[in-house]
């Protein structure tokens, strides 16, 4: 840093950089601890709260320091460095005073309030507040406000920080929420009442510093002490956002996000947060075969001693697909399985795309998560990322807040938070696009770091090989030796770990859209289905299916055989999320009933096969995936733009017709998207209060 | 002091509305003489006169014009400049800008070309309090008959300077005279006053320098240049010089705007324009000098106080908009500080804490003042909260609900006293069952 100003902090003297406000000044350099409400590291800084004042000697009042820059301090008269002080009078005074004000209209309901315990005003109050209060009057009270079915509000808790106003504004990219009235009748309210639209609502109640914005379903529910924290990986979607898991007593009571700069910064997806309800209900418990149409609870060695019967048939007669929210451990359990029974109609894409064939390249999302604030020109092919990766839109839109940044969109043109130019609706426009007199291809071919993100979901079958093709031609510039542009954008946690370790068809296999084919047509009878739900299950009617998952979804129905398995937060696992980003999500509570974890089912599998695997626990289990494929030992790392000088874009897919029919996003419900969400009471009032547009008026 | 100002040397000469508004009227009595002259001498020149005027800034915190306009960047780079004339007058007790627009509106439109062309702006932009209606279409007369006279608009007054002027219409708030929550204001978003720095200098108006000023500090500027500094600093002592509109109400046989020098002494100033304090001078209670933000005076100060910027710092009150508000010795004066309190409250833009909660806070504490209904430890209480939330706020506001009620505890605490004291007569004393 060039810019280094002089400073004195408490007494002594630091060299700080000129763009760092006061308050980054006093806490990383001058060590101290400046108490803050409105104030926040990801928003805009609003300098409203007060809390934060510090004095700077000489100057006639306190000053806000979340706001004030270092460059903006003048030196003493005598050209000594302005002397700033953390802890004299006046700032005691002046912090007394601001808490005072916050606490004389605050219900200081502490007892009953969600908040108690992790509360910023609670905290600050004992730390820096007066002991007592001098305020003799009735204090104010606020009308609650409906925020939809996720956010709950107390709005007499309310102090004014306008955090989630900042949120919903600048991050959200949704003017829904605002400050209504004046003076002390100033409130907090959505628009007319209604539901907030955002996929990313539920983080201002984290961000709320009191108790105004609680999480509705988690109500009541626990105090924070009580609760045991497991920090995880979330399999929503295939971010790989961090989370924390707390449980009590075997169940999930809520999901909170874990800080990572490099993938979801400080946010988490409504379906990441709120899914946890789904985990208690339509679970599998036991084993389960189906008999005279009918399923009935069985023993494990039963089971398995009828699965393993199964298996061992003519292998080309089997097929396995993996869904989307298995772990890695479980999916290298099933390829050494398969591979031991010589079965090579396996495949992890059920959504039948044609990614994996190639060099990792081809199917990572190579600029990185947070590389995309570095584009200058986006380019989304068949993708709505505000529904398919919401914690890569935010990216986006932050890219986009700068300025700098255009977004070119070809495919369904959706409501994405910021604005973009639609280029065409469908595979042949990515073709015409270089020729094409958009605006926004000159820029595109003009731009110093320009970057194409192609929803995996438009990759699909013949026309999605193409239609790689024809993005790999496209441009020459998106790939350069310090800079890859070429992105997959994912939708399933488990796909890129399914790719890495060649989770596809082997010579001669069946791909998942072949496999179900072929139980159409009797070419293959029996089906493994682990938690792979999102398919056409009608065409396994008359195949025998196995299915390995722990929830009762469209796979089980179809199911003779249920194999209870563990959901994310009931196993250790790995996960490698769109960006080829290796995660370790850690178990928070215990699996269902009789469940056990994945890996664990296929090697006792492999057992009653006489093929038994070569480990006899997830860490040996773990030795085998790192020595098989290195890939996954570069643990939380993204490869980014390593081996973009290898990388020739232009042997992607194979050349062929480019259909003009319109590319269809694959998500049109948000909130159900994999069976744990389906299960979910709370998504299921989401995507009818929010999803079918059957928003609350005030008047109703 | 010297005498009474004489009306060759007023700059409103039709500050009372009694001849012709209109461009041809305002042309014979002096407005719109030589601008042409004026702009040929360059914008240093400008400025430089009017730094050396001394010219204070009208609207109530005293800055020096001249140098206000000297922080704008020497150069326009990519963004444009703005001028931004504050014509929200809400203050109460302040009408001084009223009478300007309606009955003078030439010379602030004179004033903003030759200020905007000191400042290189190419728009400057009239920002008209809500309430102003008719005020508002006589000025948007006036603007259109300069437009047609060529005075402004393009190649405004034959200067070869393109200018444009704007009048914008406010929706009654209070706060948006406040200079950056006016600018918020003006770009159509809700008036809550700005972080500061970066100031209107360099981030104002859709993020371009900015100055924004009060109607009077530009209205006066040509008159100023055109009569010279040595005239008008011979109004006036050092540092602060020149006339001023002063606005006298309350009870006062004749309230009135009127025009005089500044530094003249308040009892004068009274007597001679205002037809006296109403039953005479000795009946006179207290002042707020300039407006209802500043603590007020009573009758002992009032009697030898001269009325300038630092004559009433030093005695703890403040010029402000030179809007006086006399009250005689029938005044509640209690209520009457409860009164301005309320109108604190409710005009807090409610942004950020301290006045936002404070405000509410002291005016109840001052209602039941009003009635006597409090403990005499209150008073100190009061005072105590009054300082937290002074200059701990965004925008002066929270100072200037504070200041009221600090005037009234410094001077008339006895009174408070006296009425805690005569409220408990009588009363029988409750004794708390646990004690």
């Amino acid at each position: 840093m060039s810019d280094l100003r002089k400073i004195n902090i408490d007494g002594t003297e630091y060299e700080v950089p000129g763009e760092y406000t006061l308050m980054q000044a006093c806490e990383e350099y001058g060590g101290a601890e400046i108490p803050r409400f409105c104030y926040h590291e990801r928003l805009s800084v609003a300098g409203n709260c007060r809390m934060c004042l510090v004095e700077w000697e000489g100057a006639p009042k306190p000053q806000a320091s979340c706001a004030l820059q270092v460059k903006d301090l003048r030196p003493n008269r005598d050209g000594t460095p302005a002397n700033i002080r953390t802890n004299s009078e006046v700032v005691k005074k002046a912090r007394e005073g601001v808490m005072e004000f916050l606490l004389i209209n605050h219900p200081l309901d502490c007892p009953i309030c969600d908040q108690g315990g992790e509360c910023d005003l609670q905290d600050q109050a004992m730390a820096y507040g007066r002991d007592s209060s001098r305020f003799e009057e009735n204090k104010r009270a606020v009308d609650d406000k409906f925020m939809g079915p996720l956010v709950n509000t107390i709005m007499t808790r309310c102090i004014q920080c306008t955090r989630c106003v900042r949120f919903v504004t600048e991050v959200g990219g949704v003017q829904e929420i605002g400050m209504a009235s004046r003076g002390e009748d100033a409130e907090i309210t959505t628009y007319l009442e209604q539901s907030l639209t955002s996929e990313l609502s539920g983080n201002v109640i984290d961000l709320c510093p009191v108790g105004a914005l609680t999480s509705k379903p988690y109500s009541f529910n626990a105090r924070p002490w009580e609760l045991n924290k497991v920090e995880s990986i979330d399999v929503m979607d295939a971010v790989g956002s961090n989370i924390r898991v707390d449980s009590r007593g075997g169940a999930v009571l809520r999901i909170l996000p874990v800080v990572n700069d490099d993938v979801n910064e400080e946010w988490i997806s409504d379906k990441t947060r709120f899914v946890w309800d789904g985990l208690a209900r339509q679970r599998l418990d036991k084993p389960y075969i189906r008999e005279n149409g009918k399923l009935r609870a069985a023993g494990w060695d039963e089971t398995l001693a009828l699965v393993a019967e199964k298996m061992s048939g003519t292998p080309e007669k089997i097929g396995v697909i993996a869904g989307d929210l298995c772990d890695a451990e479980a999916m290298k359990a099933m390829k050494d399985l398969t591979e031991g029974l010589g079965i090579k109609n396996i495949d992890c894409r059920q959504d039948g795309s044609v990614l994996g064939t190639g060099v990792r390249q081809e199917y990572l999302f190579n600029t990185t998560i947070a590389g995309v604030e570095k584009a200058d020109a986006i380019l989304l092919i068949g993708t709505n990322p505000r529904h398919e990766a919401p914690l890569v839109n935010t990216r986006i839109r932050k890219a986009w807040l700068t300025g700098n940044t255009e977004v070119g969109v070809i495919g369904e043109a959706a409501d994405l938070t910021y604005e973009f130019e639609h280029i065409g609706a469908s595979a042949a426009d990515v073709k015409t696009f270089a020729k094409s007199r958009s605006n926004f291809a000159k820029l595109f071919k003009d731009a110093k770091n320009p970057i194409v993100i192609v929803g995996a979901a438009a990759l699909r079958g013949k026309d999605g090989a193409a239609l790689l093709n024809a993005v790999g031609s496209m441009s020459s510039n998106i790939v350069r030796d310090d800079w890859n542009g070429f992105n997959v954008l994912h939708t399933a946690a488990s796909r890129v770990a399914g790719l890495d370790m060649g989770f596809i068809p082997g010579e001669g296999g069946k791909s998942t859209d072949a496999i179900l084919e072929g139980a159409a047509s009797g070419e293959i009878e029996t089906v493994y289905l682990m938690g792979a739900d999102e398919l056409d299950t009608s065409k396994l009617k008359d195949s025998f299916v196995i299915y390995q998952g722990h929830h009762g979804d469209a796979g089980a129905h179809v199911a003779d055989i249920i194999l209870p398995g563990a959901a994310y937060t009931e196993k250790d696992g790995i996960y490698v999320n769109m960006e080829g980003r290796v995660q370790l999500g850690y178990r928070a509570i215990a699996p269902k009933g009789d469940a056990k974890e994945d890996w664990a089912i296929i090697r006792a599998l492999s057992g009653h096969l006489n093929k038994v695997l070569p480990y006899d626990d997830i860490h040996a289990l773990r030795e085998k995936l790192f020595a098989d494929h290195p890939t996954f030992m570069s643990l939380d790392i993204a490869p980014g733009a390593a081996d973009a000088a290898a990388f020739d874009l232009s042997g992607l897919g194979e050349n062929g017709e480019l259909s003009s029919d319109p590319l269809k996003n694959p998500i049109s419900d948000f909130y159900m998207t994999n069976p744990i969400a389906r299960a979910s009471n709370v998504m299921a009032e989401c995507s009818a209060v929010i999803a079918d547009g059957d928003i609350k008026v005030a008047a109703e | 002091m010297a005498d009474l100002l004489q009306d060759k040397d007023r700059i409103f000469t039709n500050l009372y509305g009694l001849q012709d508004w209109s461009l041809d009227a305002a042309r014979d009595r002096g407005a719109w003489l030589g601008t042409e002259a004026i702009l040929s001498q360059g914008r240093d020149w400008i400025i430089d006169q009017v730094k050396s005027s001394g010219l204070r800034g009208r609207g109530g915190a005293g800055f020096p014009t001249g140098l206000k306009w000297s922080f704008m960047p020497k150069e326009v780079g990519v963004r444009p400049h703005y001028l931004v004339v504050n014509a929200d007058e809400s203050e109460p007790g302040s009408c001084k800008d009223r009478d300007m627009l309606r009955h003078e509106p030439h010379l602030l439109i004179e004033g903003c070309l030759v200020a905007s062309f000191a400042m290189q702006a190419k728009a400057c932009y009239i920002y008209v309090r809500g309430e102003y209606i008719l005020e508002r279409q006589r000025l948007q007369a006036a603007i259109d008959e300069a437009y047609a006279a060529g005075l402004v608009g393009k190649n405004a007054c034959g200067s070869g300077w393109d200018f444009d002027i704007y009048m914008h219409h406010g929706a009654g708030a209070y706060i948006c005279g406040e200079e950056t929550a006016l600018l918020e204001s003006l770009e159509g978003k809700k008036g809550q006053p700005r972080l500061k720095p970066p100031f209107p200098a360099g981030a104002g108006l859709y993020g371009c320098p900015t100055t924004v000023n009060n109607v009077e500090s530009i209205a006066v500027v040509p008159t100023i240049l055109r009569r010279g500094v040595e005239w008008w600093t011979q109004f006036g002592r050092d540092n602060n010089k020149g006339t001023k509109v002063f606005s006298i109400s309350g009870h006062v046989n004749k309230p009135c705007n009127v025009e005089e020098s500044l530094s003249i002494p308040m009892k004068k100033l009274i007597e001679t324009y205002a037809g006296g304090v109403r039953g005479g001078w000795d009946n006179l209670k207290c002042v707020i000098p300039g407006g209802s933000s500043v603590p007020l005076l009573p009758k002992e100060i009032c009697d030898t106080v001269l009325m300038d910027f630092d004559a009433l710092r030093e005695n703890q009150s403040g010029l402000g908009t030179a809007a006086m508000i006399v009250m005689d010795k029938s005044t509640d004066v209690v209520k009457a500080i409860a009164r301005i309190s309320y109108f604190y409250k409710h005009e807090s833009c409610g942004q950020c804490t301290p006045c936002r909660e404070g405000t509410g806070w002291m005016w109840r504490v001052m209602e039941r003042m009003v009635r006597g209904e409090a403990e005499t430890s209150e008073i100190d209480m009061l005072l105590d909260v009054t300082k937290q939330v002074e200059g701990h706020t965004i925008c002066a506001l929270g100072d200037a609900a504070a200041w009221p009620i600090q005037g009234l505890i410094r001077h008339f605490r006895h009174e408070i006293e006296e009425r805690i004291d005569n409220y408990r007569v009588n009363k029988p004393v409750f004794v708390e069952a646990a004690e």
